[in-house]
């Protein structure tokens, strides 16, 4: 109302949001129509549900859901005992430290210690099981995984479980629910919003991670994020990596309607 | 009761313990004279010398900054006028759009924000390089500083500006000398995080950056693709020193700035998804 009239200030935001919100996503649907020598055509979409695409996008959602399941499983005990702690705050705080480190330098990391002759390989030969081959796995795959995305998993269930009325705890213990009963019932579905948002902030990047599969997978595990990458700076032919880019974005949108609420819900 | 406090404590060290033990891992081995990451022959500090001595390094490490800086500076600005629309919008649901098309940029995964910048940049004629890259920073940063100023501003009581209105402040004045000096703490920390984003910023960075220019994580991942060398551990021991810093700095910041808000009332509560 006050400020009725000019508003040329507001030019560089709207401006913002046309060229690198709007625009990009529209260049990747224009672009998903064409095929390498530049010709209108449907072929990607077509080639995207032929076998080796599908066999993909299956391979991708099977390692996203395990990255998500794993990752939910470690951190929802770690975020329940966090809220039992002494300090939370800070401890929280330490658990938070790690996600500033660059992720290459994590998985550069686990380089070496999954190596042929790291630390689990020689632990391995003191148990007498013998040197294995970890790297280049699925199995490292998930585990470096897990541990990238263990504290944005943390984060939600901590902030859920804090808003958690203790009393209602006490209630149902006094109601003579068993520990586990209380739980089932009572702590996991008033948390389970915090689940919801921690296991958005895990699955949708997990699909699309490329740099992990490339370092610590070698190229054995390839998800919808590798394949775009693949077709984008590898064998530039930018139609059929659109046509993938476009079925992640869809994927998400599904994902977040289905969920419901933002990703962002560590404030709420 | 107290067997099962020794039993959950026991799981907590675990997780920490896991947590730090590949930064820790790394950090220990950048001493390793061995050149090796799994047999330690003896100290030395020939790895940091060599870092430090790698003039193609220093570079990247400046462009690193250099980037970061300045994409934060101008995405913050920008972030300040759309925290501002988005107040000035009156109907709910313009307001809903605006914020749901604020926030695509923070929910898209980074392969479909680096692939679609790089059509548009190849569209429009950009050369990739520092102004790729930095005009990419500057996208991905904004929504996220939009999300720090916002509730700072919605907090702000409206009878203030109406105030300095009744006062005969101009425009200029209301925002300058009331709007602004309110909603500081939430510029301060959308930079912070800006800043984080963009000096932690793998992803899009890989694909708008062409030949010839490279950003840190960058040159982390070609490296690392190589096999190991031991000039990475030396390398990320230095930005684990830089980033704690900047961390226990920008705490100590937030806590004088406001003080009742809770210590993680900062870039914690808001942390975003790696990138």
């Amino acid at each position: 109302m006050k400020n009725k009239g000019k508003s040329y200030f507001l030019i560089p935001y709207y401006l913002w949001i046309a060229l690198f919100v709007i625009a990009p996503v529209l260049l990747v649907v224009y672009y998903s129509l064409f095929d390498l020598d530049g010709h209108l055509t449907l072929d990607n979409y077509v080639n995207f549900f032929t076998p080796v695409y599908m066999r993909m996008m299956l391979n991708s959602f099977w390692y996203a859901f395990l990255i998500t399941l794993f990752s939910l499983l470690v951190a929802y005990p770690a975020a329940y005992l966090l809220t039992r702690t002494k300090h939370k705050q800070l401890w929280l705080l330490l658990i938070i430290l790690p996600t500033w480190i660059n992720l290459l330098l994590k998985t550069y990391a686990f380089i070496g210690i999954f190596g042929t002759f790291g630390p689990v390989n020689n632990f391995f030969g003191l148990l007498g099981i013998g040197e294995q081959q970890i790297l280049f796995t699925g199995f490292s795959f998930v585990f470096v995984s897990v541990y990238i995305f263990i504290p944005f998993m943390i984060l939600p269930i901590f902030s859920a479980l804090e808003e958690l009325n203790l009393s209602l705890v006490d209630a149902a213990r006094d109601l003579g629910a068993s520990g586990w009963t209380t739980f089932r019932r009572v702590i996991f579905p008033l948390t389970v919003s915090g689940v919801r948002s921690g296991c958005m902030a895990v699955f949708i990047p997990a699909l699309s991670l490329f740099m992990i599969t490339r370092l610590i997978a070698g190229n054995r595990v390839i998800t919808l994020g590798t394949a775009i990458e693949q077709h984008f700076l590898v064998t530039q032919d930018w139609g059929m990596g659109s046509t993938v880019a476009v079925f992640l974005i869809v994927i998400m949108a599904l994902f977040m309607l289905l969920t419901g609420g933002s990703r962002k819900g560590v404030r709420q | 009761m107290k067997n099962k406090n020794g039993l959950t404590n026991l799981y907590l060290v675990l997780v920490f313990a896991v947590l730090y033990a590949p930064i820790l891992y790394l950090m220990y081995y950048s001493f390793n004279s061995g050149g090796t990451m799994h047999k330690f022959e003896g100290f030395t500090l020939d790895y940091y010398r060599e870092v430090l001595q790698d003039t193609r390094l220093m570079i990247i490490v400046i462009n690193t900054l250099v980037i970061a800086l300045l994409s934060s500076a101008i995405a913050t600005l920008i972030a300040i006028i759309g925290a501002l629309a988005i107040q000035r919008v009156r109907s709910r649901r313009a307001k809903n759009t605006l914020l749901s098309l604020n926030n695509v940029l923070i929910v898209s995964p980074d392969v479909i924000i680096g692939a679609s910048f790089l059509i548009l940049f190849t569209i429009v004629g950009i050369k990739l390089g520092f102004t790729s890259v930095l005009l990419s920073h500057v996208a991905f940063s904004v929504p996220i500083a939009v999300l720090m100023i916002l509730p700072h501003l919605q907090e702000m009581s409206p009878t203030l500006t109406d105030a300095a209105r009744d006062l005969g402040a101009s425009r200029r004045d209301v925002l300058t000398k009331v709007i602004l000096p309110i909603i500081k703490p939430g510029i301060f920390s959308g930079f912070f995080m800006a800043l984080t984003y963009s000096l932690d910023d793998f992803a899009v960075t890989f694909f708008v950056t062409g030949n010839g220019y490279s950003t840190l994580s960058v040159e982390i991942y070609s490296r690392a693709r190589q096999g190991v060398s031991l000039s990475i551990n030396a390398l990320s021991t230095l930005i684990f020193l830089f980033t704690i810093l900047l961390v226990i700095g920008y705490y100590f910041l937030n806590r004088r700035k406001n003080r009742p808000a809770g210590p993680l009332s900062g870039p914690a509560a808001e942390m975003g998804v790696p990138r």
